[in-house]
């Protein structure tokens, strides 16, 4: 009963974690490439201010870190380390093709439980350096959480009611017919945005906004800055692997063999959302809670009931 | 159990104890939070020991999720607002003391003295579908009128709450176009 995926030993945790790194450089790299065109005049780059991810992490790496004063340094620490963990734990879940790190019955409770600890991350990391900025930042996140946190929610029984099962892998294997997003497309696109939600991204990164001058992202520097950076697009990566792994057939596909599916598939959402954040405008929470109450809840449900019929009656 | 499941059980036990006391131990709002918080995810841990693993991991995200929002009311409520200085969580330290202690000997007493049946075969393969029936399933009609209950009450009393009613936005006759409300929503009512 392992639902066509095989779990693999822990001692291949490492080579999932640079395989999630890897997206997330790919991600990193394509914002930065994107970052020198501007939008609708592709022709024009902006001289002068190329962005290299390695340039980037150097520049990090050497700069020296900021405390402010009175800050609580252990919350802060635990909320910046917290984002990539949290997307390692997700990845550990996730089918790569036919394997899996861990290939456990409640794999989507899972996903969701740790995509909710982020809550607590990013709260964490923005209480921690005793800066109005920051905080601002901190309490926009839960704001805008208690927002996507439901649909989101809803968008994950989704799949998991149509197949019947809690197991990932099991989702992957309910969709060898058709693929759960011709079906269920309001739960794919929800989906998406509640991972551009915990990842702080796109329309959702009001928090790391630059109008409160970086807010989460206002006091952390050197190799904090680096891994709140790296932890957003490391949870993106694991996020746009679940959206291929829940809703886009996992590896299924032809001739390619499963991996190479599920590669390609993730990297097309990821790339897919690394491009709409330059195309899409930064939602204001405020704003943002009440059409996540009032217009994705109830689209969200009307796409549950919908998938549950057709359950029902299959 | 085997001894590697003994061992995690005491380890996490001791941690939930250890997490909780130093809710009242910690100087900050913040940390005070998060110490319950950890307390409650390591309460979900032993459930995972007892391969409850949706009960496990369900308790670690509502309680973290329960949390988070609690910071934020705490930080909000607290009179004062002492809760962004240190300060400490111990109110009426005789009382709850002594409530605390007598609660932990009722509970202790209930757990040592209740005759707990002993297990007859095998445990079945869905052992959370098992838990379920064996806690609600003939008292399933109680539990689906309570749940509805609940939720109304929620609801009547968030109503009743709200500071930005139908009747204040829209007016009396709730005929104002467009309503009177300090603060605009997204989807332009």
């Amino acid at each position: 009963m392992t639902g066509g995926v095989a779990p693999l030993s822990a001692a291949w945790a490492p080579v999932v974690a640079l395989v999630l790194l890897a997206g997330a450089v790919v991600a990193a790299a394509l914002d930065g490439a994107l970052h020198s065109v501007p939008a609708g005049r592709a022709g024009r780059a902006r001289p002068g201010r190329r962005r290299t991810v390695t340039g980037a992490v150097a520049r990090l790496l050497r700069q020296r870190r900021r405390v402010p004063v009175a800050a609580d340094v252990m919350l802060w620490r635990i909320g910046v380390a917290a984002l990539p963990v949290a997307a390692l734990l997700m990845a550990a879940v996730l089918p790569l093709g036919r394997w899996t790190l861990v290939d456990w019955s409640v794999g989507i409770v899972w996903f969701n439980a740790v995509d909710v600890a982020v809550w607590a991350a990013v709260w964490l990391a923005g209480w921690g350096p005793n800066s109005a900025h920051a905080l601002i930042g901190g309490y926009r996140f839960l704001a805008q959480a208690l927002a996507y946190e439901l649909p989101l929610m809803f968008a994950l029984t989704a799949p998991a009611v149509a197949a019947g099962t809690l197991r990932v892998g099991g989702v992957v294997q309910a969709q060898q017919g058709l693929w759960f997003v011709v079906w269920m497309p309001v739960a794919f696109v929800v989906f998406c945005l509640g991972v551009a939600g915990f990842s702080v991204w796109g329309p959702l990164s009001a928090p790391a906004g630059a109008d409160i001058a970086g807010g989460v992202l206002a006091e952390a520097s050197g190799v904090d800055r680096l891994i709140v950076l790296a932890g957003r697009y490391l949870l993106l990566t694991a996020g746009s692997g679940f959206a291929a792994a829940l809703f886009l057939g996992g590896g299924a596909g032809p001739l390619l063999p499963d991996w190479l599916w599920m590669a390609v598939k993730a990297l097309a959402v990821l790339c897919a959302l690394v491009v709409l954040r330059r195309r899409l405008p930064v939602l204001r929470p405020d704003r943002f809670l009440e059409a996540g109450w009032l217009v994705l809840v109830p689209a969200t449900l009307l796409q549950l009931l919908v998938v549950s019929v057709v359950v029902v009656a299959r | 159990m085997g001894v590697l499941s003994t061992v995690a059980f005491w380890v996490l036990a001791a941690a939930a104890v250890a997490f909780g006391a130093l809710v009242f131990r910690v100087d900050s709002m913040a940390r005070a939070t998060y110490c319950l918080a950890a307390s409650f995810v390591a309460v979900a841990v032993v459930l995972l020991l007892f391969r409850q693993d949706y009960l496990g991991v369900v308790t670690a995200l509502m309680m973290v999720m329960e949390m988070a929002i609690m910071a934020v009311y705490m930080v909000m409520f607290m009179g004062m607002n002492p809760a962004l200085m240190p300060m400490s969580m111990v109110h009426g330290r005789r009382t709850a003391l002594a409530l605390s202690a007598g609660l932990f000997i009722v509970l202790t007493a209930g757990i040592l003295l209740v005759p707990w049946p002993s297990r007859r075969d095998a445990p079945v393969a869905d052992v959370t579908h098992a838990l379920g029936e064996s806690i609600m399933g003939h008292k399933m009609l109680v539990m689906l009128t309570v749940s509805p209950v609940l939720f109304a009450t929620i609801v009547a009393a968030l109503v009743l709450a709200l500071p930005r009613g139908r009747y204040d936005r829209f007016g009396d006759d709730l005929r104002r176009r467009p309503p009177a409300d300090p603060q605009p929503g997204g989807v332009g009512r």
